[in-house]
């Protein structure tokens, strides 16, 4: 208790941390959470991610990032304890799909081996590679 | 200062047109050097004599002149530009600065943020198969760059498809294909006139690893269906958040190639034998941008001479 009060009363730390972005911060907690390989109480995840953030702004990245699906949590006593959810590369896929979609240089920065085709792209592929029209009739 | 000044703001126009036919008809490592570099070098050029215009503006103002201990009677009788087009060039000097500065940090910000991510993915390969039904498949810029494959990707995929599209993506990687694309970008940012350029180098280095891709396979035809196949299956399961490029094609009904999607051209270009040097073409567009590079430096050169003129008549 002691511990989230002081933190409330805002600390000098506090303003370095809120100038990091929110993206990088969620990304430090899924770090710590991932490497701890327990589940860890608020805490314990602000004593690992370090650079002094509040109690409460570790509280809200964790309740953000189960809302987001990324963590499961389960009571353990008064507080949650937090866990990322199973499934690496699921996980991966999902941070990756957050992380950059949020860049309007997505496509740009990614090489992409194929983008999606119109009609019209699909009725010249099969007349080049001599294919039979597909099953909704090529025009 | 006489009329070869506006050549660099003129040849941007020329480059634009000429870009996509330069793009299909030149090999594609040296169509995506040609480009890429003609793009900076045209910014670079354009945006030197938008600041040499500017300039001329300023050194016109009587309070800047005396500051310079210039003689304003030779300055004026001289008259290097008009005052609306030094003024115009003022706005789109400003313009180009502006665009150039946000389209950097929008740039830098995306590549730290995929090669953070690139560094986070899970295994310690260069090929990552992340779990999702969506067919898609990338390079993902970083310091090394992954290459992520979905597994709807993977199942649509034959086993020889697959090595030509890990062969292509892998070309993107080594031959960092990113960088090319940054610098177009950049340049069309600072000059728009440039963006079908920068368009024509995102279409190159796709050719560069196709071509990359069917060596490495040693057979053209089984490139060219890979990419028919990877794109069937991306269009039947779109990776979410997909470029809508698939409705925006389909209003405007191609004829023949001309107004193809990047695909079917791609799919063409390896279904034809590999693309011959054409060393004439290639040192004509260099000749060209080199032409634009050459009168903004000469263009310098002149209003150097002015100002020194202006200079020793105001101080003797």
């Amino acid at each position: 208790m002691h511990t989230v009060m002081r933190d409330e009363a805002g600390q000098p730390g506090d303003a370095a941390a809120a100038r990091r972005a929110a993206g990088e911060l969620e990304a430090g907690v899924l770090a710590v959470l991932q490497a701890a390989g327990r589940p860890l109480p608020p805490g314990e995840v602000r004593e690992r991610v370090g650079g002094g953030l509040a109690y409460t702004t570790v509280v809200t990245i964790l309740s953000r990032l189960h809302a987001k699906g990324l963590l499961q949590r389960r009571k353990a006593g008064r507080a949650y304890e937090y866990a990322p959810v199973a499934d690496e590369p699921g996980l991966a896929a999902r941070r990756m799909a957050r992380v950059l979609d949020g860049e309007a240089n997505r496509e740009a920065v990614l090489a992409r081996f194929v983008s999606g085709l119109s009609s019209a792209d699909e009725d010249l592929l099969r007349r080049m590679l001599g294919d039979p029209p597909g099953p909704d009739g090529g025009r | 200062m006489h009329l070869a000044v506006y050549l660099p703001l003129v040849m941007p126009l020329l480059a634009a047109a000429a870009a996509r036919p330069l793009a299909g008809r030149l090999p594609p490592v040296a169509a995506t050097w040609l480009l890429a570099g003609s793009a900076v070098a045209l910014a670079a050029a354009s945006s030197a004599v938008l600041g040499l215009l500017t300039l001329t503006a300023l050194i016109r103002i009587p309070l800047v002149g005396a500051a310079g201990e210039m003689s304003m009677q030779v300055i004026s009788r001289r008259d290097p530009a008009s005052v609306p087009v030094a003024v115009a060039a003022g706005v789109l000097l400003a313009a180009a600065a502006a665009g150039a500065c946000r389209a950097l940090w929008h740039r830098t910000a995306a590549l730290i943020a995929a090669g953070r991510q690139a560094r986070r993915l899970p295994g310690a390969g260069q090929v990552v198969v992340i779990d999702d039904e969506a067919a898609d498949a990338y390079t993902l810029p970083g310091w090394p760059c992954r290459i992520v494959v979905t597994a709807g990707m993977m199942r649509a995929l034959s086993h020889p498809e697959r090595q030509v599209l890990l062969a292509h993506e892998r070309a993107h990687a080594s031959a960092f294909h990113y960088l090319f694309t940054t610098a177009a970008r950049l340049a069309a940012a600072a000059n728009p006139l440039l963006r079908p350029v920068a368009t024509a180098v995102g279409y190159t280095v796709e050719r560069w690893a196709d071509e990359h891709a069917a060596a490495v396979a040693g057979d053209r035809r089984l490139a060219a269906r890979a990419i028919a196949t990877a794109a069937r299956a991306a269009t039947a399961a779109p990776p979410r958040r997909a470029e809508p490029a698939a409705a925006l094609a389909a209003v405007t009904r191609p004829r023949g190639m001309r107004g193809a999607g990047p695909v079917p051209r791609r799919v063409a270009a390896l279904l034809s034998p590999p693309p011959p040097p054409r060393l004439l073409l290639l040192a004509t567009a260099v000749l060209l941008v080199a032409a634009a590079g050459a009168s903004a430096l000469e263009a310098a050169r002149d209003l150097n001479g002015l100002l020194e003129f202006a200079r020793a008549v105001g101080t003797s």
